[in-house]
């Protein structure tokens, strides 16, 4: 195999392939290499220091002299360098020697945190990165536990607005330009920068200028301090007391993996999560920020809600809302009835969607486009999550298209009632009073109060993308889990309940108890799925569509992978 | 710049790399014709500026000389210009290779193979090659490129034509410091000449070697003496040195193309190295420390200048007593800095253990030969042969907090070590001049000097740290002299009081 | 933008630029010189004309500017001195140029600090500032005034009388 190489990382030996990285090396094996500046999608300068390991290789022969005879392993003795080298931007080398422990590597990192923290703040307890701090802790694990610094610290701009979302605190930052070359290399926009010199190095932005572009908040995320924080985020809640949540963003068909940190139900705050098949580590800020009406209570419908005579919306039960429901649904056939359902649904609820349709022998079942600007980066042209998914679960070949027959069919009085799911037909469908004022009956679910909602007979609150759980499949085809963050607020149902629970109230369907019970089902029915199974989905997806969908922002990685600037 | 040259050194010693020193020794060449050495009887010079007899002036023959001016006309009429026709009616690897038969070692700093370094060029490579000469001098204590640009700037474009033959590079850059703007106009007005006489541009000489050389001014920065810093201030950003590996220069220098960066002393040999033939340019000064190469001396000498001297044939002594006139009169030698600042510094009471087996021997400052394998023996280094002297009225923590001051005034910044080490030895040793250090101090100047050393991406880790080891090693009772028991664990904040005292 | 580049600078700054067939960003250092020589220091307009040239963001510029200390970047006396203070001048007495310097030309340095290295004449004759190492080490005390330079300085008035 003359692809890998043999290396011995503290003492034992294992085989890389040629041109990892020395770190990754570690890594894989366990031996974590501290480090600051180095990071896998950006080019390596080498600035930090922190990840100095002891390197050795078999010895040169002096000249004339026989090489060393390698020993029943086959491996050569290894003669150590006197001199630390950075594991982050050298590569494994056949018969290397790599020592992350032992005094040499120890005295140095002791060292380079003892010259790190000498002109850092230790402003901890007002810091918003403690907790998640990588300067807090290495110190814990390779600093002295003591200072020599005596001297007084350089002053440096503090609380620096450098752009909408993000805050500078300059005596924090430790030059690692992270954040500097994410803007030049992979957001495009590069604002940042360092000024003056030496230990007066400044990061900033140019005098009137600011860090404003949609993806600024990645440089927030890679910060190994706290010198680049989060408006949004700041002084929030301290890290340690929210909950992590593997999911997927629902802003659009990309599907950016994102972990989403809660507490107590209450959405604090958004980051990408690393899929090198999809986000790679970055996600826009437009997508990581659209969650905060989720947490807001005055706008969400937090029960069920049906029409009493005079067509005052009345505070019902679930089980109340789905009986009134089912009894006005009944009064129509089939052909009289169109379900408009949403490609922000997950495949199961679309599984669900389908199954209630074919129970109610529904004329039309149909879902809402949503598109944009495609932003060259992450951000699809496609802004519903599951397009993909309306595609394969309900079989629409051009989800959309049938809206307007379904307008004109409520005007001609051939549809008489219709269900609205995750929709707000006349916010995002074009739907006006006018269209819907044909419809006997008009039932809807949906998170948020809105139009649609008051002009519906029952009202059902249905859960948002954080409050329920599902699978959905990305413009590439990829398919990804939604894992439920929190409940909904009052009585509140995944809208996989909401669908089964009407269905039931109308003698149709039994005992589905869970998302992973309608993947299955999913799996045994819908070809494309068959022989998946949920738990072979995982937190990165698997890819099950083909498709001719790429995202720009990976292309342009692979790139630089190939050109071996970054490791990817 | 001293410092540059250090780290190449280090760093191309690491596995699966010859190691220099076995490949300096003079190759033979068969073909090789040699040539006189140049005499110096018929050159005068002008009065008070003679150079002293224990100089050999190859590179300074015509500096300070009666008569003699920049033009390339002067230059000419003294067989200007002959070695570059000579050298494009020959193979490129044959310049190189009498290069390499010369054992000319870089006279920047560390004193690398000038011909190992330009062999290191990919053999297959399809991409542009640059040239790039290092007129940064800024090493403190160093001052000998300013003669060769300000009064024979054509032997420098001569020396550069023929090495970018060598190495197959079109385009050449000088990077001058920001400090000598005429010398910068000077090589400008050099080039266009050497241009209008076809020596440069292109089809040169009628073959077709083409070639332009053009000046690019630094704005003061040490770090632009380290070369991949260089190549990276040549580039529009900031001199930040790059990591090495990758970022060798022979292979992804300017713009990641092939580069050779090297000194304007070590330019200007190639020119004789021609002239003499490889092998007999070897025999002037010692074993692999071939050639001549110019000292220049400053500080307590009575008087300072420079001589250019046969590598290793003149000592110490000689050259502080003998070419400098000794100390100043009532005065003795404390110690001597002896090659730019950087360099560790020696006691003028050591005694040092130099040769090896049979030839060991423990000699006196006074006897030490100025060359690179003896001040290497020594503790030190040759350097940019920037020779500081030191003499008894001097306060050796007035001394290292000048160096300190300069090293954290010149740190790029970039990495962690020497940027937030430079500026903590400043801050203490400012703190040991103005008495409000305490005993402790020295130990912790010590201990930060310690964890920069050998840390950091470039050689200014080692250059900013070697005086603080060095003298604390050296000096380190005279230093805790200068300190205060008292203020011991009392509390300090240097800076609000020597910015009250005027001192900052 | 409101600064006024003469026809004749801006011709020498595109011919500075073609000395950097491969990349134009190589050229921000002439560009830098020429510009700083006509308006005797780089403020943001300045900047802002060398990046718009360049096509850079101008904080790239600005992070170059503000690293070389051969870039003004407030206004200098009619006559800018620069005295090297490192070792070798040091020992030759260059602090007592300094002081000598001052007191000659009126000037007051205890404003000067890190992010303020140029002190200026009341009159804004003269400015001042302390360089590091000129590589002139063996003529000690130098000064540059402009771009003259001047090795073994010893009679300041005489060197001020040059520049009046």
């Amino acid at each position: 195999m003359s692809d890998l190489v043999d290396v011995q990382i503290n003492g034992e030996w294992h085989q890389f392939p040629k041109g990892t990285r020395m770190i990754e090396a570690c890594r894989e094996v366990g031996a974590e290499v501290p480090h600051y500046c180095y990071h896998p999608k950006l080019t390596s300068p080498g600035n930090c220091r922190m990840c100095l390991v002891q390197m050795g290789m078999p010895p040169r022969p002096a000249p004339g002299a026989e090489p060393a005879q390698p020993d029943e392993d086959g491996h050569v003795p290894i003669s150590w360098m006197p001199r630390p080298v950075i594991a982050c931007a050298n590569t494994v080398a056949p018969n290397m020697g790599i020592r992350t422990q032992g005094e040499l590597t120890e005295n140095v990192r002791e060292g380079v945190m003892e010259l790190m923290l000498a002109n850092h703040p230790l402003d901890c307890p007002i810091c918003d990165q403690a907790g998640e701090c990588h300067l807090q802790e290495y110190s814990v694990e390779h600093g002295k536990g003591e200072g020599r610094f005596r001297e007084q610290k350089v002053k440096k701009p503090k609380n620096v607005d450098v752009g909408p979302r993000i805050r500078l605190d300059d005596e924090r930052c430790i030059m690692c330009s992270r954040c500097i070359r994410f803007m030049d290399e992979v957001a495009d926009d590069p604002v940042l920068g360092f000024t003056d010199r030496g230990s007066h190095t400044t990061l900033a932005v140019y005098p009137g200028r600011e860090l404003d572009s949609n993806y600024s908040l990645n440089t927030a995320d890679l910060c190994p301090v706290g010198a680049l924080t989060s408006n949004d985020f700041r002084f929030q809640m301290r890290v340690w007391f929210m909950k992590e949540i593997n999911t997927i963003d629902t802003n659009c068909g990309t599907g950016a993996n994102i972990t989403v940190y809660a507490r107590q139900g209450e959405i604090f705050r958004i980051k990408p999560r690393q899929n090198n098949s999809v986000n790679s580590d970055w996600m826009p800020d437009s997508h990581r920020l659209s969650f905060h009406w989720i947490n807001d209570e005055e706008t969400r419908l937090t029960s069920a809600l049906a029409k009493d005579e005079n067509g005052n919306h009345q505070v019902v039960t679930n089980e109340n809302a789905y009986a009134i429901a089912a009894a006005k649904l009944s009064k129509y056939k089939g052909h009289e009835i169109a379900i408009i359902a949403s490609a922000r649904m997950t495949n199961e609820e679309l599984f669900m969607v389908k199954r209630l349709a074919k129970h109610l022998k529904a004329k039309i079942v149909e879902t809402v486009p949503r598109t944009g600007e495609a932003d060259g980066y992450l951000i699809s042209e496609d802004r519903n999550p599951n397009t993909l998914g309306v595609k394969t679960v309900l079989g629409l070949d051009d989800p959309g298209s049938q809206l307007e027959s379904i307008k004109d069919d409520i005007k001609q009085g051939q549809i008489h009632a219709l269900i609205t799911l995750q929709e707000d037909l006349i916010t995002d469908a074009g739907f006006t009073d006018d269209d819907l004022a044909g419809l006997d009956v008009l039932i809807s679910s949906y998170p948020c109060a809105n139009p649609t909602a008051e002009r519906s007979d029952v009202v059902l609150p249905g859960g948002c993308w954080a409050e329920k759980s599902g699978t959905m499949l990305n413009i590439q085809g990829r398919l990804q889990r939604l894992n439920k963050v929190t409940d909904g607020p009052g009585t509140t149902e995944e809208p996989w309940e909401v669908i089964r629970n009407l269905q039931q109230a109308l003698g149709g369907g039994n005992g589905i108890h869970s998302h992973t019970e309608i993947f299955n089902q999913l799996a045994e029915t819908i070809p494309v799925f068959a022989g998946v199974k949920f738990q072979d989905i995982g937190d990165l997806g698997i890819p099950l569509v083909e498709t001719d969908e790429t995202l720009p922002l990976l292309e342009r990685e692979k790139e630089r992978v190939a050109q071996g600037l970054i490791v990817g | 710049m001293t410092f540059m040259k250090a780290w190449t050194t280090s760093t191309l010693s690491l596995p699966n790399t010859p190691d220099p020193i076995f490949l300096t020794a003079p190759q033979n060449h068969p073909n090789h014709r040699t040539y006189p050495l140049p005499t110096m009887s018929a050159i005068t010079y002008k009065s008070g500026k003679e150079p002293h007899p224990n100089e050999r002036r190859i590179i300074f023959k015509n500096v300070d000389r009666e008569g003699w001016d920049q033009s390339i006309d002067t230059y000419e009429g003294e067989g200007g210009y002959d070695q570059l026709k000579r050298a494009v009616a020959m193979e490129p690897g044959a310049v190189t290779n009498e290069v390499k038969s010369a054992g000319l070692r870089g006279r920047g700093g560390a004193g690398f193979p000038a011909g190992l370094k330009w062999s290191f060029l990919p053999p297959n490579n399809t991409k542009p090659v640059y040239l790039i000469c290092n007129a940064d001098e800024s090493e403190p204590g160093t001052f000998k490129d300013r003669y060769i640009i300000h009064q024979d700037p054509h032997q420098l474009i001569e020396g550069m034509a023929i090495a970018a033959f060598a190495v197959g590079a079109k385009l050449a850059y000088i990077y001058i410091r920001e400090e000598f703007p005429q010398g910068a106009e000077i090589l400008e007005k050099a080039i266009t000449e050497a241009r209008e006489k076809g020596y440069l541009g292109k089809n040169i000489l009628g073959t077709d070697f083409e070639l332009e050389i053009y000046v690019h001014r630094g704005a003061g920065a040490y770090i632009c003496g380290e070369e991949t810093g260089l190549i990276e201030s040549l580039e529009g950003k900031r001199p930040y040195p790059r990591i090495k590996p990758p970022y060798f220069p022979a292979a992804m220098g300017l713009y990641l193309c092939p580069t050779i960066v090297n000194n304007v002393e070590t330019l200007c040999h190639v020119r004789h190295i021609l002239e003499m033939g490889g092998e007999e340019w070897s025999k002037v000064g010692t074993p692999n420390n071939t050639g001549t190469r110019i000292l220049c001396v400053s500080g307590d000498v009575k008087k300072p200048g420079y001589f250019e001297v046969e590598v290793g044939k003149v000592t110490m002594g000689e050259l502080i007593n003998d070419m400098c006139g000794g100390l100043k009169d009532g005065r003795s030698l404390k110690a001597v800095i002896p090659g730019g600042s950087s360099a560790k510094v020696l006691r003028a009471d050591e005694t040092f253990k130099v040769g090896k087996g049979d030839d060991c021997k423990e000699i006196s400052i006074w006897d030490i030969p100025m060359d690179f394998d003896t001040l290497a023996a020594c503790g030190s280094m040759a350097g940019s042969g920037g020779v500081i002297v030191i003499d008894d009225s001097r306060s050796i923590s007035w001394v290292l907090n000048n160096i300190n001051n300069f090293y954290a005034h010149e740190s790029c910044g970039q990495c962690t070590p020497c940027r937030e080490g430079s500026l903590w030895m400043k801050k203490i040793t400012d703190r040991l001049v103005a008495d409000k250090a305490a005993p402790s101090d020295i130990e912790t100047l010590d201990a930060v000097a310690r964890n920069i050393d050998g840390q950091t991406i470039c050689a200014f880790g080692e250059a900013s740290s070697w005086p603080t080891e060095s003298f604390v090693e050296k000096f380190k009772d005279e230093l805790i002299a200068d300190t205060k028991p008292e203020l011991e664990n009392t509390p300090v904040n240097a800076e609000k009081e020597l910015a009250a005292a005027g001192l900052l | 933008m409101s600064l006024e580049v003469p026809a004749d600078l801006e011709k020498q700054i595109d011919e500075r630029i073609t000395h950097y067939p491969v990349s134009k960003r190589s050229a921000v250092l002439p560009v830098l010189h020429l510009l700083q020589h006509h308006f005797r220091f780089v403020n943001e307009e300045v900047i802002e004309w060398a990046a718009a040239k360049l096509e850079l963001e101008p904080i790239k510029v600005l992070e170059v500017v503000s690293f070389y200390p051969g870039f003004r970047q407030s206004a200098p006396g009619k006559y800018h001195i620069r005295v090297c203070r490192t070792l070798s001048c040091a020992m030759a007495g260059s602090y007592e140029l300094m002081d000598s310097l001052c007191e000659k030309t009126g000037i007051d340095r205890s404003g000067v600090d890190h992010h303020n290295p140029i002190a200026v004449s009341a009159d804004g004759t003269y400015s001042i500032e302390f360089a590091e190492c000129l590589a002139s080490c063996g003529t000690g005390p130098v000064c540059m005034v402009e771009d003259d330079f001047y090795e073994s300085v010893d009679d300041v008035d005489a060197l001020l009388a040059k520049y009046s």
